[in-house]
């Protein structure tokens, strides 16, 4: 089972990329959960999305403490929160950041995989403003091969329409080809 | 409708069973985790897909007062609530069963204020349990849709003629995106017959309904409540295996799960099952002969159900999802101690009462509970209760 925690901030569409990555694998055959932090929805206030995949029935009703994978949508957030909190070896923290992995001085000794985006650029350009969820599961997709950008075209244009949802798999793809990936 | 496995959210999945269910009348007022099953049910409406009414009441004590109305007159009714909600229609909740109005309420539990609080756990349901209703738990989101079409089917079943809840954990189900398979409407039309009342309220038929009742007759209208419930038990177990086997998900009011050899159970109720029985097959491998006893039917308690389960178990240990103050613990562990006091050799039964409020109850702490309650048991400590993870 792979586990995934996401940060962003309210509006940012934290949980909209946990469901995307969720029903990908449930169309794929496979098995999955996606759920927010639940709670009053607060506009910027940092929020947390969770995600698991499994080949078989997950029988977990509980929040993500340990983490595989973490993503974080807004840069922001990590003067305020340690995004690998939970995480053990050879997780994979995924960044949105105009930063190299060698840049950013997280878990700086741990054998965490860091992969960075440039999500806020893609996303201005392909988007026309920064909302960086969508850009960012091409950073995700890169970094795990748990789904393909084939897997997520379909219930990313259900959720978007096709006129947004195919400039918003531009913003996937560019993202998934300009990943940097760390050690 | 074709049969299919989507990723869909809870709450859109058990609306699309009621529209699948081809309801009459949908009556309800918006309250939180509730909100997306009755949002989706009048888009439902409003895009012509589903012939229903959707009557968007004022307040809770409206949705019900509506809901009886219409299922008096014998249409399909559906609502939905959670918490305040509950409250507030808790004088007209108890009507709908005395007056013998089958009708499916999707209950999205949630902690009653206060202190205010939005979140999960079973207090509201506990506040209607001597209602008369029919309950039933369920733990997943596949357990919800399919239970919408099995709660209609038992709820207008002539034999039983009783309004059903369907209690599922807010949030932590009701916001849950998780796979689920929809049966074709073929299949659904299948199981589930138009609803026909005897009694229907008809102009060319008048019968008088809700009566006011002297000292003479209140007794003997609260036993056929009682005798009514009682009755309802046969018909519950009969749609679930009438269900199970044109889907292959067959339900019980009690399910266990790895309790053949085992010397000691949690029992659950609700969406924790799933990740009791999670734990279970962690600590299995490192030797506890341990099992998980799930209640799917609380009410009618399926007493003989549970004894069963549970025979020759050395301990039980309960853990409950609301308190009631002042009284002996939580409700589920009340029922228990009652179904097996004066039994010989009954299990001791360690009581918990965990996760109030959507405070997340993870494997670790299952694992706590279990280990903790299972030493509790055999050094006899079986009184009252205690609230898992208080802080000091």
């Amino acid at each position: 089972m792979l586990e995934i925690r996401l940060h962003g901030r309210g509006g940012q569409g934290a949980v909209t990329s946990a469901e995307l990555i969720a029903i990908a694998a449930i169309n794929k055959g496979n098995f999955a959960q996606a759920f927010p932090s639940f709670g009053p929805e607060r506009r910027g206030a940092p929020v947390v999305a969770f995600c698991r995949v499994d080949d078989k029935k997950i029988n977990i009703r509980a929040k993500v403490y340990k983490p595989d994978v973490v993503i974080v949508l807004d840069p922001g957030l990590l003067s305020l929160l340690d995004p690998t909190e939970g995480m053990g070896e050879g997780g994979i923290l995924i960044i949105n950041t105009k930063k190299k992995p060698q840049e950013v001085a997280i878990a700086p000794g741990r054998s965490i995989k860091v992969v960075t985006v440039d999500a806020n650029t893609i996303a201005t350009e392909e988007l026309g403003r920064p909302i960086v969820n969508t850009t960012m599961l091409g950073g995700f997709i890169r970094a795990t091969g748990l789904i393909g950008i084939d897997d997520i075209k379909e219930p990313l244009l259900e959720r978007f329409g096709k006129k947004l949802g195919e400039r918003n798999l531009k913003a996937m793809e560019r993202a998934y080809q300009e990943v940097s990936i760390g050690e | 409708m074709a049969r299919q496995r989507k990723g869909i959210e809870v709450s859109i999945a058990m609306a699309d069973a009621v529209a699948q269910a081809n309801v009459d009348v949908i009556a309800a007022y918006p309250i939180t985790p509730q909100t997306h099953i009755v949002e989706h049910l009048s888009e439902i409406v409003a895009n012509g897909e589903l012939d229903a009414e959707y009557v968007p009441v004022e307040s809770e004590h409206s949705a019900m007062s509506v809901c009886c109305g219409s299922s008096a007159v014998g249409a399909r009714t559906f609502t939905s609530t959670s918490s305040q909600g509950l409250a507030l229609m808790a004088e007209i909740f108890y009507i709908a069963a005395s007056m013998r109005l089958p009708m499916v309420m999707a209950l999205a539990n949630r902690s009653l204020s206060g202190p205010l609080s939005i979140w999960n756990d079973h207090t509201d349901t506990m506040m209607v349990r001597d209602a008369g209703w029919i309950h039933v738990f369920v733990e997943n989101g596949q357990e919800s849709y399919d239970n919408v079409f099995c709660g209609f089917r038992i709820s207008e079943d002539p034999s039983v003629m009783l309004p059903l809840a369907v209690n599922l954990d807010g949030f932590i189900l009701t916001h849950m995106i998780e796979p689920v398979i929809y049966e074709d409407n073929e299949t659904i039309r299948k199981y589930l017959p138009e609803v026909r009342m005897k009694n229907a309220l008809h102009p060319d038929n008048p019968v008088s309904m809700g009566c006011f009742a002297m000292p003479e007759i209140y007794t003997e209208a609260q036993m056929g409540r009682e005798q009514g419930l009682l009755d309802a038990y046969p018909a519950v177990v009969k749609a679930w295996k009438e269900w199970g086997d044109l889907t292959g998900r067959y339900y019980r009011p009690v399910e266990t799960y790895r309790t053949e050899d085992a010397e000691y159970c949690i029992v659950t109720m609700g969406s924790y099952g799933e990740t009791a029985m999670e734990v279970v097959d962690a600590l299995r491998e490192e030797g506890e002969k341990v099992g998980v006893v799930k209640i799917r039917l609380w009410r009618p308690f399926p007493f003989e159900d549970f004894r069963s389960a549970v025979e020759g178990k050395k301990s039980l240990i309960v853990v409950d999802r609301a308190i009631s103050f002042g009284g002996p613990g939580g409700p589920v562990a009340l029922e228990l101690r009652s179904a097996l006091y004066g039994r010989p050799n009954a299990p001791a039964i360690v009581n918990y009462v965990a996760g109030l409020a959507g405070r997340d109850v993870a494997r670790s702490d299952f694992r706590k509970i279990i280990l903790e309650g299972k030493a509790k048991a055999s050094k006899g400590e079986t009184e009252g209760f205690t609230l898992y993870g208080l802080r000091g």
